[in-house]
């Protein structure tokens, strides 16, 4: 019996976090996020893509590492703690195993291939299924899609998107496609990107196991909404760790603040509620790939605590930095952002909850 | 990650299974002396409370690894298997071994550090329930600040004289024994002075007068010292060693404070009754609020179970690193389950107040009693507040809080 990260996921995750420490320290955030697709964004993406990050989960008779959940909730976390300014969960995780639990041989044979070689890179969009906002609805009638789509992550130069209906029908659209418009929208978190998608009359290849059958997004959305979790774990242990070492330095009343223990117990209170948070995640993705039957269970309820424990510690890590806390100088709120917006991506707490006692029965 | 035990292990579950089926339904004529039993009415066999404790040994489901010549089974120390068997008894209701303080901390104490004589004379009838100890640490003007201890003893004609007083002292009426820490060495700085005495409870000198606490019971007690005579050899370790002594076991008590399966069970009735109790002929489980408010909980309760595992991992590979985690046990467990306890009286309104004896009174009290209970927990221990310095300190390395001058 072993819980926890193997010594390999261990490393992996080290080689992520040296690389972004390394190569996208917090002034290279602050250029990337201030100008969008600068040729340093491109030399990190490039970086990430030669660890393997592309094709993690692809199996290896597609070209892919073939290696699980587990492995690639160690990756978010590492890339969670230096708010890599990439994309991951939807390109990576969510785009192969949509194409692995709903794609047709040819399509896996076809899609997989390529991201695993890099030549396709796929945006994601399943708002509309979790909770449609607005009036985003994608229609499909035959091979054609109208509608919008909210909310698509990781749409930085993908050419293709992963949509589905609010049925759970997954398909694939080409970004080029004449018919197709992609809108920016400008959110909180600037280290990743978000936009709406308008779709006119857009040639759709459906998955083919996806048409009335759940399993396939089920699967999908788990996935990515442990790997948002994930993520915020690695965010949230840094603006922890920056905190205890700022309240080790600063000075007020004589004293460092880390001796006060009005601050000593805010550093206490989010480490203790942060801890169990690595578990319930890890327990998520093993459970995730061997234990199918306790999988939606835990898939729902890390990410939505978790979004409500990394809630707690950007506030009160911010806090503990006092005004310095608050000012875009320090950049601690890069990290409060990439939590904030994990939090509402693939389903707020609320929702992803009420999923988890449906799960239940209740 | 390898969440498997292996085949031995499934075979030892099978075997914890029949040995539940034989015993379903166990019940103790004697309960009535152990706090927090549970009430068993279903019709099976009837028996002392020390007689289960005997059969739980002699199956090597209790004290495992405690050698066969201080009354233990004899057998190695096995974690998973010890895990197992607490499982298997949740999930059939059996009832558990006694635990209480002499179990739980004194024989460890005397495993590592008593005298041969120490050992031999008093592990046995502890680990058999036949003596029950008490623990006499706080006192009025020693709490979190233990170590500033004032009771004294004196060692007169090879023999201790105590005076002084104890307070919190839980199950001191019942006890046998009490495991104590007196000052002995008064010239001594404040930790080095102490030593770890042994004390009869029906010593002359020694009155016990009982404190009732918020639950209306009377868990604890006041222990008053006025000439307490005892022998010279009841000490563990040596003259002004007591701190050490007693803090080679103080960890334990901490960890067993808030066991996240039991809470797990807890949940689980909880949501039970949430799907029997109702409002306007509408069930607690099918309206919003108090759904979300369950699930929320179940959440943080998942964690915490994930966490359990986490921390079991570690005893069995040697290497995995949660000092952390281990740290944060007492505060979280202890916290979590009370805010459990708090929601089983929310989701029942004005009926959750209901307390002993009261007419539409639900799980015979239980959500009141636990939550009053777990607030005790919250602050004995180590209070919480302690604990945030503990995890702050020697888990994140900041400073302590600095001495005030001539305090």
């Amino acid at each position: 019996m072993y819980f926890g990260l193997s010594e390999e996921q261990t490393f992996f995750q080290d080689n992520v976090k040296k690389f972004l420490v390394d190569q996208a320290p917090l002034d290279v955030i602050r250029q990337i996020t201030a100008e969008k697709n600068t040729s340093i964004q491109e030399e990190i993406r490039q970086g990430l893509t030669n660890l393997g990050l592309n094709a993690l989960l692809i199996p290896e008779d597609y070209g892919g590492l073939g290696l699980d959940l587990l492995f690639a909730a160690a990756v978010s976390e590492g890339l969670g703690s230096g708010v890599a300014p990439i994309a991951f969960t939807g390109s990576y995780v969510m785009a192969p195993l949509a194409i692995m639990h709903g794609g047709s041989d040819v399509q896996k044979e076809n899609y997989l291939t390529k991201i695993s070689s890099n030549t396709v890179k796929f945006g994601v969009g399943l708002s509309e299924y979790i909770g449609a906002r607005e009036d985003a609805e994608l229609i499909i009638n035959g091979n054609k899609v109208n509608g919008k789509a909210l909310f698509v992550i990781d749409a930085d130069d993908a050419s293709h998107f992963i949509l589905s209906d609010d049925q759970g029908t997954i398909f694939i659209v080409d970004a080029d496609d004449s018919g197709l418009e992609i809108i920016e929208l400008t959110s909180v978190d600037k280290t990743r990107s978000y936009v709406e998608i308008l779709l006119n009359n857009v040639t759709a290849e459906i998955l083919d196991n996806t048409v009335k059958n759940n399993n396939a997004i089920e699967k999908t959305i788990d996935a990515g909404r442990i790997m948002l979790a994930a993520d915020s774990v690695g965010a949230a242990q840094v603006m922890i760790d920056k905190s205890v070492e700022y309240a080790k330095e600063r000075k007020q009343f004589g004293r460092v603040i880390g001796s006060f223990q009005a601050v000593k117990h805010m550093c206490a209170e989010m480490t203790a509620e942060l801890e169990p948070c690595y578990a319930i995640v890890w327990h998520a993705a093993h459970c995730f790939d061997y234990i199918p039957e306790e999988a939606r269970l835990l898939a729902c309820q890390s990410k939505s605590h978790i979004s409500e424990v990394t809630k707690m510690v950007a506030k009160k890590a911010t806090e503990v930095h006092g005004g310095m806390g608050f000012t875009d100088l320090l950049g601690l709120h890069y990290w409060f952002k990439r939590i904030g917006m994990n939090r509402q991506l693939l389903g707020s707490p609320e929702l992803v909850r009420d999923e988890a006692g449906k799960i239940q029965g209740f | 990650m390898d969440l498997e035990y292996g085949k031995q292990y499934e075979d030892y579950r099978l075997e914890v299974q029949e040995f539940c089926k034989k015993y379903k339904g166990v019940q103790f004529n004697d309960t009535a002396k152990i706090p927090l039993a549970s009430n068993n009415k279903s019709g099976g066999p009837v028996m002392a409370r020390s007689d289960w404790q005997k059969i739980l040994i002699e199956n090597g489901y209790f004290a495992r690894s405690i050698p066969k010549e201080y009354g233990g089974y004899g057998g190695d120390s096995d974690i998973i298997k010890s895990r197992i068997t607490a499982t298997e008894f949740s999930n059939q209701r059996i009832p558990g071994p006694m635990g209480g303080q002499g179990i739980d901390m004194l024989v460890p104490t005397l495993l590592e550090l008593g005298t041969e004589e120490q050992k031999n004379k008093f592990i046995k009838p502890t680990l058999h329930g036949e003596m029950i100890w008490c623990q006499g640490y706080s006192e009025p003007n020693a709490g979190s600040d233990l170590a500033s201890l004032q009771t004294k003893g004196e060692l007169i004609d090879g023999k201790w004289i105590i005076n002084g007083q104890k307070i919190w002292t839980s199950t001191a009426q019942y006890a046998q024994m009490m495991f104590c820490l007196v000052r002995t060495e008064p010239e001594a700085s404040k930790h080095a002075g102490i030593s770890y005495l042994l004390v009869p409870m029906d010593t002359p000198g020694l009155e016990i007068r009982p404190l009732v606490d918020m639950t209306l019971q009377a868990g604890f007690n006041e222990v008053f010292f006025t000439d307490v005579t005892i022998p010279g050899e009841n000490i563990v370790g040596k003259r002004g060693e007591g701190w050490a002594v007693a803090n080679a076991t103080l960890g334990h008590e901490r960890g067993s404070l808030a066991n996240p399966n039991a809470t797990m069970n807890r949940l689980n009735m909880l949501i039970n009754r949430m799907k029997k109790e109702t409002i306007d002929g509408k069930k607690l489980i099918e309206i919003p609020v108090y759904r979300d408010r369950l699930l929320k909980i179940q959440g943080k309760i998942m964690a915490f179970q994930s966490h359990a595992l986490r921390i079991l991992s570690s005893k069995l590979n040697p290497g995995q690193d949660v000092k952390i985690g281990k740290m944060i046990q007492k505060l979280v467990g202890t916290e979590l389950r009370h805010e459990l306890e708090g929601l089983g009286i929310d989701i029942m309104g004005e009926l959750g107040t209901l307390y002993e004896d009261s007419p539409y009174l639900r799980d015979g009290g239980s959500w009141q009693f636990t939550y009053m209970y777990y607030l005790g927990l919250i602050i004995g221990g180590g209070t919480n507040q302690i604990q945030k310095n503990i995890i702050s300190e020697r888990g994140l390395g900041l400073p302590r809080e600095p001495k005030v001058q001539g305090v």
